[in-house]
């Protein structure tokens, strides 16, 4: 017998209202963490994805669309470069390396990315089966795709004309030419996980049929170099002089666009972080109706109680102790309620994962624990013990004899 | 036991209570009698150091109540006197046994379970333990009610109005009970009531007047 017993006979004795200030507060409780971990997460994977990416070059437009469709594989691209073009910047002093990428179909929804290996070694990611490709139509899979639809080593498929927007109906699919898969990869936990690689060559075959090219493999060699075109260059800068001078001169002296995938993906997260913050204030307004709550059913149940608290007082009870009484209560539900809604975070996190999974997007897990969420447990605390100040302070002025007397 | 010298208490600027000296010995057994109103309640009050008196000098066992801090007061309240009120009031939530471990929690002492079961025995709720009090006839409350006053050894006894409202038979078990738990652990038992039916069962009588 304690104080905690005895708070926690009377919560089970309101068991429903109980259950309410539980929930309401672990409804605000569970916003917050779901923002926190989603958010967090978000924000590592971006981060590094355009790790060691210092400048992308795409076709005139919107400089966040170039970041979000060559680096994240997210928007659709905004048009495709000439590749002399990109030849010439390849050689261009500042520039130190230039991974090529040519965007234009997708399998079941994930792209299918022409590139060079470069790619591959960029992202550190290892083969877990196979080679990498070697000749065009040659593909290898990203880890989340093999897990996702099933196509293992030598397998075939075709590939649908597009960015993978929609499935099924409607798609021109180019049935003359199938992939072939060669090699998966291994598990990154970036953005090469949902992508299918092949050879930039592989892109160029699948829509060259107007020039009438039987011989697949010769496809470079013999396409005339004006027809071949790029959807985007990653480049890599020399020096770090190139920052300052060569987005300009891409701008002024080409066709191309340069965008800054650090200065787009902040702003990208200054927009995003508009609406977490709309809702972050949302989920705060949860927990103080919660905090509203609580007290307003401890202090219910205060007045229900004046004749315990008084008996409790003839029992030897100090003034201070039915003060612990009731703040305890306050804690308790409190620290309950932010259990529940941080336990109920991590599952909606998880949950919130499998949708953007379903919907091949950056990958969320619910399965992580953050060490801001302790925070979340002392504003829990701090929210339920205010509530029960003004009833514990109640408790505290009980007057035994003038209650014992009107009971 | 107690000692009570020109204790005035005045509510709200009315004297609802006068005592010029009443002494009573360890052990003994005493009726407060009065109209409603004559201030038997506030007298139980005062001697349970629920209520400091507007002005005199309150003894018990040796101890000046006005000596004490507020704190003491409380662990000394929890420790030697025992209260029945006339409405019970056990603790709802709890059950009869944690109502009488609270008891001695609440007082600062050592929690015992064995003296709980045996005071639970020796009323026979024994088989209650573990009965919420709304599972309880009236008289297992009652005699619940008389356990929590007395598990702590209590030298002093206090029961306001503890048989009104009780028809004959209940009143004299209400009364028996507290008789015989009061001589079975020493404590002296002052009862305040203005039910007639008691008087004559005990010897000791303290009649307060009506205040004007």
């Amino acid at each position: 017998m304690n104080l905690a017993t005895v708070s926690l006979a009377y919560l089970r004795a309101r068991a429903l209202s109980t259950t309410l200030n539980v929930l309401l507060l672990a409804l605000g409780i569970a916003t917050i963490t779901l923002l926190l971990l989603a958010t967090s997460q978000l924000e590592e994977r971006m981060r590094r994805d355009a790790q060691g990416i210092d400048l992308v070059v795409g076709a005139k437009g919107s400089p966040m669309q170039i970041i979000l469709s060559s680096i994240y594989q997210l928007d659709v691209p905004t048009g495709n470069v000439s590749w002399k073009q990109a030849q010439e910047l390849a050689r261009h002093r500042m520039v130190k390396k230039v991974i090529p990428l040519a965007l234009a179909d997708n399998y079941r929804g994930y792209r299918v990315v022409g590139t060079n290996h470069d790619y591959v070694a960029h992202y550190n990611a290892r083969l877990a089966q196979g080679r990498l490709w070697q000749a065009p139509l040659e593909v290898v899979l990203g880890a989340e795709i093999v897990a996702q639809t099933g196509l293992a080593m030598g397998a075939t498929f075709i590939g649908a004309h597009g960015m993978g927007a929609g499935e099924g109906e409607g798609e021109v699919m180019h049935e003359t030419h199938s992939y072939r898969v060669v090699g998966v990869l291994a598990p990154t936990g970036t953005v090469v996980d949902r992508v299918v690689l092949t050879d930039v060559a592989s892109v160029w075959a699948v829509h060259a049929d107007q020039y009438d090219i039987k011989d697949v493999a010769r496809v470079a060699e013999l396409m005339p170099d004006d027809e071949k075109e790029l959807t985007a260059l990653l480049i890599q800068y020399a020096s770090p002089l190139a920052a300052a001078m060569l987005p300009r001169y891409i701008n002024q002296n080409s066709a191309m666009q340069a965008a800054s995938p650090a200065y787009e993906t902040a702003r990208l997260f200054t927009i995003i972080g508009v609406g977490v913050d709309v809702l972050r204030g949302f989920a705060l307004v949860l927990v103080l109706a919660a905090g509203l709550s609580v007290f307003i059913a401890l202090y219910n149940a205060l007045l229900e109680r004046r004749y315990d608290l008084a008996v409790m007082r003839t029992l030897g009870a100090s003034p201070g102790k039915l003060m612990a009484l009731m703040l305890f209560e306050g804690a308790l539900l409190a620290v309950i309620g932010a259990a529940l809604g941080i336990a109920l975070g991590h599952v909606l996190t998880e949950m919130l994962g499998f949708a953007f999974k379903a919907a091949k997007q950056v990958s969320v897990t619910g399965w992580v624990w953050m060490n801001a969420e302790l925070w979340l447990v002392v504003l829990a605390l701090g929210v339920g013990v205010v509530a029960a100040l003004l009833p514990a302070w109640r408790a505290y002025r009980t007057d035994i004899a003038g209650t014992l007397a009107r009971g | 036991m107690f000692n009570v010298q020109n204790l005035k208490h005045t509510y709200n600027g009315t004297e609802v209570l006068n005592v010029a000296a009443w002494r009573v010995e360890q052990g003994s057994q005493w009726l407060v009698l009065g109209p409603s109103g004559s201030g038997k309640t506030t007298l139980l009050h005062i001697l349970a150091g629920i209520l400091r008196p507007t002005a005199g000098s309150v003894g018990i066992a040796g101890q000046d109540v006005r000596g004490l801090s507020p704190n003491q007061l409380d662990r000394f309240r929890g420790q030697h006197i025992g209260i029945v009120l006339q409405r019970l009031h056990l603790i709802p939530s709890l059950t009869v046994m944690n109502n009488l471990l609270l008891a001695q929690y609440l007082a600062g002492l050592p929690q015992e379970g064995a003296r709980v079961r045996e005071v639970m025995t020796g009323l026979d709720v024994a088989d209650k333990a573990g009965a919420y009090p709304h599972e309880l006839s009236f008289g297992q409350a009652q005699r619940v009610a008389v356990a929590r006053a007395v598990v702590n050894r209590p030298k002093l006894l206090l029961a306001d109005e503890p048989t009104s409202n009780l028809d004959d038979a209940r009143c004299a078990q209400a009364y028996g009970l507290l008789e015989s738990q009061a001589r079975a652990c020493g404590a002296t038992l002052v009862i305040a009531t203005h039910d007639q039916r008691i008087k004559a069962r005990m010897s000791n009588h303290y009649e307060l007047k009506a205040q004007p």
